[in-house]
């Protein structure tokens, strides 16, 4: 168990792992992404009372997922770092977190253009869309607060605490939200009291869902590997392997 | 001689924090006054920018008065370690023998007894200037003295996270605002019910709730974050 763990933490064992793994990721990302936007945004039936613009959620829902998810999983690779002192899940966690706000963005943005078609306006003090703004905000309170140290391993602890201050503070944010929008505007039309999806509606959404997981993960294994490569410079087995590649021109030849 | 000779419990060490920070904010007595005053203009800010009109003011007034209550508590928070950061006292508070969790909570503890708490007991006053309808100036000041207990907490958390750099104010913002909300919605939401006429009481306890929450979590944080920054 403790060897497992001690072999996990070493950069360069994730390094070689991470290879192999990635290109499965990729592929199972881009095949569930295709044949997810094919058949939600050709083949789905157009729902009866949004028409298409409903399609959207094939883009919004599964960025909607991704941006929690990925808070959580900072959250949880920075308690790994502080308790394990893993250096890997440090640097996994420092590529989650821009990756966790461009999808926040993104599932703000599509969902301000579902807006118009819907309640015929870019923004809405919706409960759902102000929570997400405010995750917006912690991601970018985490990514700036790594910024500001000057010393890594400052930086990497502070960003862990910070990221786990905040993962206990989203459920409060979120219902307080909730029970907020519920009190000021009475329920006038929102996405959750649309009827339920038929299968042919549903089936592309999961799919989609997915996709976008793989396609994370993918994403977070690829920027990883350029973190290790990025901070493990000085070592030997990076040199080698960097040097291992340059090296086919001989040195002498060069000149 | 023992290395570390223990000259007194847990409890001395805590009432000594207590003592200490008191006298220190006391003798400064302009750092104190100064989230005060800062409350009070941008109070008056707002009719100069809106609208003189009692009835608008009176709609907003809840909303207004927490808002800058706050930021007046959020001002506050990056002097609550700064100093002792600058002339290496905290340093001495890590090297203790008592626990930091309990010594950085007695900071945090000063810090609302001379922020949080006047803030509270002077936020009736600026509501009677934004014509705040009468019967929610104790819920608005017992709100407020709730509610801030829990802002000095989380906030504390982000000065302990930013104390050692060089310009902490904005990233310090920027940190805490977003965890502050539930306290504002709830905060706010009680002397709105207030004026209402609605039970008051179900905010309360969500406030006292947060409040409880913070200060069984929030401590263990501040500690942890302050030795991030001590030895960063």
């Amino acid at each position: 168990m403790w060897a497992f763990i001690h072999k996990l933490g070493s950069p360069k064992w994730f390094y070689g792992i991470s290879a192999k793994l990635q290109p499965w990721f990729w592929a199972a990302a881009a095949l569930l992404i295709v044949t997810g936007s094919l058949w939600g945004l050709a083949f789905a039936p157009a729902d009866y009372q949004q028409g298409n613009s409903f399609r959207i959620i094939y883009v919004h829902v599964p960025a909607a997922f991704l941006a929690q998810s990925i808070f959580i999983a900072m959250a949880v690779s920075g308690l790994v770092f502080m308790v394990w002192k893993i250096k890997v899940a440090d640097m996994a966690a420092a590529v989650m977190a821009p990756l966790g706000a461009a999808m926040t963005f993104v599932a703000l943005f599509s969902g301000a253009v579902w807006g118009v078609p819907t309640w015929g306006t870019w923004w809405m003090w919706d409960a759902r869309l102000t929570s997400m703004l405010i995750l917006l905000f912690l991601y970018l309170g985490v990514i700036a607060l790594r910024g500001a140290f000057t010393s890594r391993d400052s930086a990497s602890r502070a960003a862990s605490v910070l990221a786990m201050v905040g993962v206990i503070n989203i459920p409060i944010i979120k219902y307080s939200v909730d029970w907020w929008y519920t009190l000021h505007q009475p329920a006038s039309f929102t996405l959750t009291s649309r009827p339920a999806m038929p299968t042919e509606m549903w089936l592309p959404l999961v799919i989609m869902v997915l996709g976008f997981y793989c396609f994370f993960i993918a994403l977070t294994l690829m920027r990883t590997r350029s973190e290790i490569l990025r901070r493990e410079a000085n070592k030997r087995w990076v040199q080698e392997l960097v040097t291992g590649q340059v090296v086919k021109v001989p040195a002498e030849e060069a000149r | 001689m023992p290395l570390r000779e223990h000259n007194g419990g847990l409890m001395t060490a805590v009432k000594a924090t207590l003592v200490r920070d008191l006298t220190l904010l006391l003798r400064r007595r302009g750092e104190v006054l100064n989230p005060l005053v800062f409350f009070a203009l941008v109070i008056t800010l707002f009719p100069i920018a809106i609208s003189p009109d009692p009835e608008l003011l009176a709609v907003i007034a809840p909303g207004l008065l927490w808002v800058a209550a706050l930021l007046a508590a959020l001002l506050s928070l990056d002097s609550l370690f700064r100093s002792d950061y600058d002339d290496g006292s905290l340093e001495q508070l890590l090297l203790a023998p008592q626990p930091l969790v309990a010594l950085s909570l007695a900071k945090v503890a000063v810090h609302w007894l001379l922020t949080g708490l006047p803030l509270a007991l002077m936020a009736p006053i600026l509501g009677i200037m934004l014509a705040l309808p009468a019967g929610s100036y104790a819920v608005l000041a017992l709100s407020l003295a709730l509610g801030t207990a829990s802002l000095s907490l989380i906030g504390a958390i982000g000065a302990a996270l930013t104390v050692g750099l060089a310009r902490g104010g904005v990233l310090l913002s920027l940190l805490v605002l977003p965890l502050y909300i539930p306290v504002l919605i709830f905060g706010a939401g009680a002397v709105q019910a207030a004026i209402f006429g609605e039970g008051v009481s179900a905010h309360l306890a969500i406030l006292g709730a947060l409040l409880a929450a913070s200060l069984m979590l929030a401590p263990w944080a501040i500690a942890a974050s302050l030795r991030i920054s001590i030895n960063g």
